[in-house]
Formats: structure tokens, sequence, C-alpha cells
């Protein structure tokens, strides 16, 4: 009993280690396939209903993002700045904010096809970029690429890069700007600012 | 100086561009504490201002009724021919980067697109596993070496650097599309070129829109790290965060 009990133990333990070690191209691969399967299959997202969106992406994709790591990154120098309270308060805020803004570029999913470009990584590496291409019918195809970093937690999203622009970091000048405007305390209130008038827009959107 | 102002268009060209940079060199100073790589802010914000007004009462109108009306394969070969015109100019900025392999492909799409392709209506070439790039005047500058000259923002054309201006100036001077005649033909090209590239930004629209605290830095922060990107052809190194 006990050493069925053990092996059991030891299986589990084995395939949770296997799973955190999952390698970080086929884990951008099957989450991209997955979300990509259900709004073909979702008219509602296809229709441009971004609630729907928004809980695809909540459910399915964040769980994979390291938003601390990333909301540190686009604030920049003056993170270090910010006290324990502050710095969650900037990543609950921005967190929404790329979430909201993101999740409604899902609704304009018309056939664009992913291309995963190949990928090798140095064993014990933690720190990679996996490479995609988004193809759409009549246009150039667009670069999209996934910094990753690998955590105790299993290999999480920092950065994503649509066509050489980095969403995180393209916010740092307008951060920096806040911060010196208002500081810390400004740049978490223009954030909140931010997102609520982006939740009255999707309320209003909703009574259409 | 009056030979190379010939062409109408490079004159006003060359007036919107020393105009411009003196405006800057005074509205610049009101910027003190503002980003280095964007000195010419306050005449950057003015001109951004004015685009916004063109843009949402002239510019994005006419591309919205060009996107609904137009079936996605009209658009497609829109696309597809403008891109074709345009492979022979990448060709030789390929070769002028040193990339000669790259200057072999951009000719190889301009032979098969303009004939198999039929005018280049249809894009073969990228059907045959020849990749589009994306050089102009202004990367090949870069990859001389030369810098960027600070960010600048033009109504209609857009946001460029320094440098990137005077790489369109010559981009366009040897553009064909600007030297097709008769003038009526040529002016109705260069338009529909236009309305083709606004209304393939449509969807971009709504995503600035609402991911931006700043529109205009959004922009700016986002065009300057796309045009790195181009420059070192999509594997930029890493920055120091």
């Amino acid at each position: 009993m006990m050493k069925k009990l053990l092996a059991f133990v030891f299986a589990a333990f084995l395939a949770s280690s296997v799973f955190a070690q999952e390698a970080p191209d086929a884990l951008i691969q099957q989450v991209t396939e997955e979300v990509l399967d259900i709004i073909r299959k979702d008219k509602d997202i296809q229709n441009g209903n971004t609630q729907k969106a928004i809980d695809l992406v909540e459910k399915k994709v964040l769980p994979h993002f390291n938003f601390p790591r990333m909301t540190a990154l686009a604030v920049g120098k003056d993170w270090r700045k910010a006290t324990g309270t502050q710095q969650q308060q900037l990543v609950g805020e921005f967190k929404t904010l790329l979430v909201r803004t993101y999740s409604n570029a899902l609704t304009g999913y018309k056939n664009q096809k992913i291309v995963y470009k190949p990928f090798k990584m140095a064993a014990g590496e933690t720190d990679v970029l996996v490479r995609t291409e988004v193809l759409q019918p009549g246009s150039k195809p667009v670069q999209l690429d996934y910094s990753l970093e690998k955590i105790e937690a299993g290999w999480k999203v920092y950065d994503v890069t649509i066509a050489g622009i980095s969403l995180v970091t393209n916010y740092r000048d307008q951060f920096g700007q806040e911060v010196r405007n208002g500081g810390i305390d400004g740049l978490v209130a223009s954030l909140v600012a931010k997102n609520k008038s982006l939740e009255s827009n999707l309320a209003k959107a909703d009574k259409k | 100086m009056t030979g190379m102002c010939r062409a109408l268009k490079l004159c006003a060209i060359r007036q919107l561009v020393m105009g411009g940079l003196l405006l800057a060199a005074f509205g610049g100073t009101a910027w003190a504490e503002g980003n280095p790589r964007d000195p010419y802010e306050g005449f950057n914000r003015t001109m951004f201002s004015a685009n916004e007004v063109i843009d949402k009462y002239a510019a994005k109108p006419v591309a919205q009724v060009y996107d609904k009306a137009t079936p996605l394969p009209v658009k497609a070969g829109v696309g597809n021919f403008f891109g074709n015109v345009g492979d022979l100019w990448i060709g030789v900025n390929s070769a002028l980067q040193g990339k000669f392999g790259d200057a072999g492909i951009d000719l190889g799409r301009l032979a098969i697109n303009s004939t198999v392709g039929i005018f280049g209506l249809f894009d073969v070439a990228s059907e045959l596993g020849l990749e589009k790039h994306e050089e102009d005047f202004g990367q090949t500058m870069a990859v001389w070496g030369v810098g960027d000259g600070g960010y600048l923002f033009w109504p209609i054309i857009g946001p460029r650097t320094l440098r990137d201006t005077g790489g369109w100036v010559v981009d366009s001077y040897v553009d064909p599309v600007w030297r097709a005649r008769p003038i009526s033909a040529r002016n109705s090209m260069v338009a529909l070129r236009f309305v083709d590239i606004r209304a393939s930004l449509l969807p971009a629209d709504k995503v600035v829109e609402e991911a931006a605290l700043d529109k205009y830095a959004y922009i700016r922060d986002a065009y300057l790290q796309r045009r790195r990107n181009q420059i070192f052809d999509g594997r930029p190194p890493r920055l120091d965060d």
C-alpha cells in the first residue's frame, strides 16, 4: 500500500515538474491554438462582444503572464520609488488596461493564421524569445514575439512585441511623464481614470 | 538649386522640411524636461493635433468608405500592386545595405509578380516562399551609420525621424508612382495608395485610442520601436531595462 502511494506521489511529482518545465515555445503554441479555437467557434466574440473576449483572456491567457514583472518593466526606474501598496495598485490597474485593450483586438479576428518560428534554447536558459508570425489574407505577415522568463511557477510571459513594438515598454515614457507630473500616485490615478472611461464605454456598447 | 527644384513636389517638400526645422528650433525649447529622442516636441504636438483634425474629417472617413465598399480580393490586389511597384527600390536598398541575397529575392519577386502575378495584382512570389522585405532609404542611411536626428511628426505623412524624413524625400523622388504620367493618373494612384494604407491602419485605431494614456506619445514611441525593428530586420539587439 505504502509502496503504491509512494509511486503515485512520485508520478504526480514527475508530472508536475514536467508541466512546469514545458518548453516555452510549446506553451505559446498550445495557448494560442486553444484561444483561437475558441474564438473561431464563438460568434459573439467575432461580432465584437468585448466582455466575452475579456473573460476568455482572463481564463486562458492571464495565468501565463507575469504582471508584476510587466508593470515593473513599463514603469522603469520609477518602480523602485513606489511603495509595496503603490506597486500592487499599479500592477492591478495596468493589468486591467492591457486586458481591456487587447481583448478588444481579439474581436477583430478574421481567419488569421499563426506561424511558429523555429525555436532553439540552450540548456538552463531562463529568459527566452518565442517568435511567431500572424498571416492574414491580403496583407504582409506581422511579427508577434513573446518574451518569457522561467520562474518557480514555470514559464511566464513578461512582454509581447507586435511588429517590433513592445506593448509593455511602449508605456515607459507615458508613465514617466505621469510620475514627473504627479508622482507615483498621479500615475495610479491616471490609470484608474483611464480604466473607468474604458469601463463606461464598454457599458455603453453593451446597451446598444 | 533650381534644377533640383524643377520637380515642384520636391520643392514643396524641401520648404516643408526647412520650415519645420525652423519652427522646431523655436518650438522645442518649451519642453525643456521632455524626451531626448523628441527634441521638437512642441512643434510635433502642434502638427499632431492638426493631423488629427485632417484625419478625422478627411482621411479616415474616406478610408472607411473604401474599406467597406471594396471587396477583399480587390483590396488585396491594390495592396499587392503597390507592393510590387515598391520591390525594385526595396531591392536597391537591400543591395546598398550589403544584403545581396535579399536584393536577389526582391528582384525575383518583382520579376515573378509582374509577369505570373499579372502586373503585381497577385503576390505569387510570397506563395512560392520569396518573402517580402521592408526596406527604404532611411533604413539604408541608418545602416550606414546616420543617427535618427530626432523625432518629427508631419501632417498627412505622419511620424518620421529627421533622418527618415530625408529618406522619405529620396524614396518619393525615385518612386515610380510619383513618376507615372499623365498627371491625372499619377494623382489617382497616389490618392489610392494613401487611402489603401490608411484603411490598413483602421483596425489599429481603436487599440491605440483605448491603450494610450497620451496618444501622441504612444504613437511616437511605437513608431520609434518599429523603425528600430525594421532597421535591424526584425532582430534588434536587446536594450537594457
